[in-house]
Parts: C-alpha cells; structure tokens; sequence
C-alpha cells in the first residue's frame, strides 16, 4: 500500500429525486426523461455517502481523496461539490461518444480513467444511482480492474492493506473483509454526509479539475456510448395511476377516524 | 459453442433451506420455459444440500446441479461468481434467473460483467416475445417503468422479491439431480465475510406482517414511533415499518426501512403515516393490498397511492384512530 493511500472516488450527476412526482416527465420519442425545468440536477445521494465515506478514512489515515465522474460539462458541479466537501482532485471524463452509454461503457470508462490516474487503494461508490437504480458499474469497475468489491457498506474502515466493512442487511449487518485495492459500495446507513464549509468551497475553486475525453483514455468506441450498450431501453413510460382515494369525512377527528375504523373493519382487513 | 437452451435459476440456499425468493424464480423460470418449451434448470451451491435438490424440484426445476462443498457454506462473492461464471458456460442457458435481494444484488453485476451479456435489475414482470426475454423495471426509483432487452447470450436478469409467483410445490414431481464440482479452492475468496451480527426487530417480521403501520419524517422525531404509532400497531397485532427518510433521521432503527433500497413488503393494510410517498418509498410497497394515508398536506402524493385516507394531523389522528380500533374490536 502507498504510503499516503489513493482513494478514487466515483460519483455521478443525477435529475434531483426530491423534485415534486408532478415535473417528472418522459418524451416517449427517445425514451428518455426530461429534466424538470429549473430543478438543477444534483450529486446521486449514496455517492455522496461515498464520499463521506472517503473522507472519514481521510481524517484518521494519510490519504488523498479523488474524485471521478463520467458525465456532461455540467457534471463538474458534482466533482466541485465533493471537492468542497474534503476532497483534493477532481476528474471529469466528458465525450459525446460516451452518451447514452450503460453500465458496462461507464464502468469501462472509469476504469480505464483509474487505470490512467496511476491505480489506487481504494475505490468507493454510492451503492446505486438513483435515476437507473442499477447498482451495476461499482460491480463491472471491480471486474475489469480484477478487484474484489463488497457491497451496500454502512461502515468503511482501513488497516493494515486491507478494508473492513460492515454490510447492510435486512436484519442486521454482516462484517466482510478485503485486501487492498478494492472497491466498495456505500448504502445510506453510513449516515449524513458532512456540509461543505465556506472555507471548503473557496478551497475547491483552487483545486485542480482535469477533464479527458474518450480519446484521452484511448476508449475503444464498440464499447461505449450507444454501440457498447448490452442493456437496451426498448420503452420508457410513466405508469398511469388510476388511484381514487376515499377521503374520510367528518366534523371532528374522532368522526374522521371512526369512519375509517368502519371501512376497515368492513373490509375484514382489521 | 452449445446451443443456448433452458431457463437456469441460481437458487440461493442458508443453512441448508431453499429462499423463498427461489421458489419465485421457479415459478417465473416454469412459466417462461413453458413458452420456449426448454427446461428449467438450476444451479444450488451450499454445504449440507441433503433437502435442497428435492424442494428445487417439487417447486419447478428440471434438472438440478448441486455443489455440495465447504467452501459454499456461506455466500462469498468471488466463489458463488466463478462458479456461476463456469456453470454457465458449461451449461449454456438461454436466461439466467436470480433474487434481487443481497446475494443477488452482489452476485449478478459482477457475473453479468465476467460474461460479458447485459443484466436486466429488480425486474418485476418477465415475459418473452419470440426468443426475446423482455423484462419490466422500476426506474427514477419507481416514478418511470423501463421495458429492456439485454443484448448476447444468456440473458441474466434479477428480479424483485415478491414480484412474481412461485408454483405450489408438489412433492411427487420427478427431476434429475447432478452433482456439480466447483474446482474452486480457498485461494478464490478475496472479498471475504467474516460475520454475521442479527438485529432482529422485536415482534413480527415486516415481510410477514399482514397490517403494517409506518411513519416518515412528519412524525418529527423517535417519541411518536414510540408511543402513537405503536398504540396503533399493537392494538391492530401489526409490525411497525418506516420510510427511510425517518431512519436516516434517526427517529427510528435502519431494519425498520420500507422502500426501494429497504424491505420490500406485501401487507393485507398498510397504513402511511405522515410519509410524503416519495418514489423510493412507493417502490417498498407495490405489493400492498390496501394502503391508508394520514397526512396534514391534503395534496401529499402518498393519497394517489391509497384506498383510503385522513387528512389531519398524525398527532389527533392516529390515537382517535388507535381509539376507534379498539372499540369496534370490543379492546
């Protein structure tokens, strides 16, 4: 292991999923979802977690925190971001021949991009994106680098060339280990990621953003973009809700919850 | 390269018992086989696998490869993926079935990657058009529906628990049984689970639950999950769920968490409680019967979810509620 150990960071720019259900649109001609208008999009929440996760093994280790995104320009709001919240180099793979792209020309593309900052320690995701909920390219990235990868962590610590995690469950939580390098999926349960701090921000602006291109990372074009898709979206729709919800009725509370009391009773569902 | 031919399941197996979510993927496997008119195959590697091929069998399978071997006394990625990975190029199925649920979760990325075909995630519907598999997913954490095809052979999908159904098992039905060596050794496992630490939720299972009462971040804090909600929950003999904004805020244990990336349930009666009905949320409870929402914001989202609603505050609400339960249940 280095001595100041490299974490790569991989993290991706979503449509913001707070955004009221009314402004989520799909345009049936492409398949593809509108972005609400002026609803920015955001940093996926579990890579956010990802990155807190980076960060909490920066402030007990020696370590240098890394932050990777392929996307559009506008991506570099998400890098900038974690760059704010502690970390100390950003990437952005930005290409056109990468569009429309799935799991497996992302994965690639980040790969080769971690192949081409000179390898690392350890490389951390959020467990899925929350616009394709795929949870696909951490797994596909560990493939190609010949990693091993543990997934939906909740805790990420570090000793001795090797990582502990603890995994989510159901019903619990199961330890795992790995030897370094390796890759790891972060889950909500790691809890809130920190603010980035006035003194953050103004930092992130003098910290250094190189953008590559797909030509950049030498990309064999049959693999990204639309010609490296193995998954293919034949149908993207929004599923007509019928829902007629009776409202109860009433003077008072007690009235309300009594109907209701009734109608479930009358139902045999209590 | 053999012909890719038959429906091969992936069972998952803990402590020598077949998961339920198997029997589901049999039953689709049944159903999707019947159509090509290929066999269902499966592929159950554990250790202690006496019952195991038995009960694959009287739920659907055609023909079951068994490992019966240490190193598969418990799930470790790189074990189960290379043993996957070989088994399918061995067998060659045309798809390749598994649980969206941790092991699957873990498991299929990284074998779809190995072989080099598409995966179709957390799909809820599978039906084949010609030689087509086309699968049906949640998206945009359920806002949005995406119908996908994967490209290559075989086609991997995972599928959502409790989404599809499994066969009744029967007993008498008649299949093959092969022993199926791994080859595999300890110098594989690099990823490698030491321990399993169990925080049971007192009281009943959420995936068992026939009436589930569930908060969100309205309730504002642990006090009312504490007090109010499980009034309610224990007056009705249900189990208590929450959305995952709650959890996050700490109001109430992360094993509590109803939603996409939390449990998915199927309950008789759901009651929503001061849960907005966020997609994430929406995603856990698809397979609800009936939903009752109670929120103060009458044009709250969770109420075009549900059958039946209260508009009101959950703090006047839900004891009026708890009290009209227990007077027509005579409590």
């Amino acid at each position: 292991m280095l001595q100041v150990m490299k974490i790569v960071v991989c993290v991706k720019q979503v449509p913001d999923p707070e955004a009221p259900a009314s402004a989520f649109k799909v345009d049936a001609a492409t398949n593809r979802v509108v972005p609400p208008p002026g609803i920015p999009p955001v940093m996926n929440g579990f890579d956010e977690q990802a990155v807190e996760a980076a960060l909490r093994i920066k402030d007990k280790n020696s370590a240098q925190v890394v932050v990777l995104s392929v996307g559009p320009e506008g991506a570099r709001e998400v890098i900038k971001k974690a760059l704010a919240m502690g970390g100390d180099e950003g990437f952005l793979v930005n290409d056109p021949a990468l569009e429309d792209s799935d799991a497996h020309g992302i994965a690639y593309a980040l790969a080769e991009s971690i192949k081409k900052i000179g390898g690392c320690d350890l490389v951390l995701s959020g467990r899925q994106a929350s616009d394709w909920d795929q949870a696909q390219v951490p797994a596909g990235v560990a493939e190609l680098l010949g990693l091993p990868c543990v997934t939906l962590a909740k805790t990420v610590s570090v000793e001795d060339s090797a990582v502990r995690v603890q995994r989510v469950l159901p019903d619990g939580y199961e330890v795992w280990t790995a030897p370094l390098p390796a890759v790891i999926t972060v889950s909500n349960e790691l809890g809130e990621p920190r603010y980035a701090t006035l003194k953050g921000i103004m930092a992130a602006a003098r910290k250094k953003v190189t953008v590559w291109s797909a030509a950049d990372l030498a990309l064999d074009k049959s693999r990204i973009g639309v010609a490296g898709r193995r998954v293919l979206v034949r149908k993207l729709f929004i599923p007509v809700k019928e829902g007629k919800c009776e409202v109860m009725e009433g003077d008072t509370v007690g009235a309300k919850a009594s109907a209701l009391a009734r109608k479930l009773r009358e139902a045999k569902l209590i | 390269m053999a012909e890719a031919r038959g429906v091969l399941v992936i069972a998952e197996v803990v402590g020598g018992v077949v998961v339920p979510v198997t029997h589901e993927l049999l039953g689709a496997a049944r159903r999707l086989a019947a159509v090509l008119g290929e066999p269902v195959l499966a592929l159950a590697a554990g250790s202690g696998m006496g019952k195991v091929p038995q009960d694959l069998i009287a739920r659907g399978a055609d023909k079951v490869y068994v490992t019966d071997e240490p190193l598969f006394a418990k799930y470790q990625t790189d074990v189960f993926v290379a043993l996957a990975a070989k088994a399918v190029k061995e067998i060659s199925p045309r798809v390749v079935l598994l649980g969206h649920d941790g092991v699957g979760r873990d498991l299929a990325p990284r074998l779809a990657f190995r072989l080099g075909s598409g995966l179709a995630n957390d799909c809820i519907e599978l039906r084949l058009e010609g030689q087509e598999l086309v699968a049906l997913r949640p998206v945009y954490g359920g806002a949005a529906l995406a119908e996908i095809t994967c490209a290559g052979m075989p086609k991997l999908a995972t599928v959502r628990v409790k989404a599809l159904d499994p066969l009744a098992a029967d007993p008498a039905r008649k299949g093959e049984v092969v022993a199926y060596a791994s080859g595999l050794s300890e110098s594989t496992v690099r990823a490698r689970m030491l321990e399993v630490v169990k925080q049971e939720a007192k009281g009943l299972r959420l995936e068992d639950a026939r009436i589930i009462v569930s908060g969100g971040r309205g309730i504002g804090g642990p006090e009312g999950f504490q007090t109010a909600l499980k009034e309610l929950t224990d007056t009705l003999g249900a189990a208590q769920g929450a959305s995952r904004a709650a959890c996050d805020s700490g109001y109430c244990p992360p094993t509590w968490q109803i939603g996409l990336t939390g449990k998915v349930v199927g309950p008789d009666l759901y009651f929503a409680i001061a849960i907005s009905g966020a997609s994430q949320h929406l995603a856990g409870i698809s397979g609800a019967k009936n939903v009752v929402a109670i929120n103060k914001d009458p044009e709250a989202n969770m109420f075009k979810e549900s059958r039946w609603g209260i508009v009101g505050d959950w703090k006047q609400v839900v004891p009026a509620l708890t009290q009209a339960c227990k007077e027509l249940l005579g409590k």
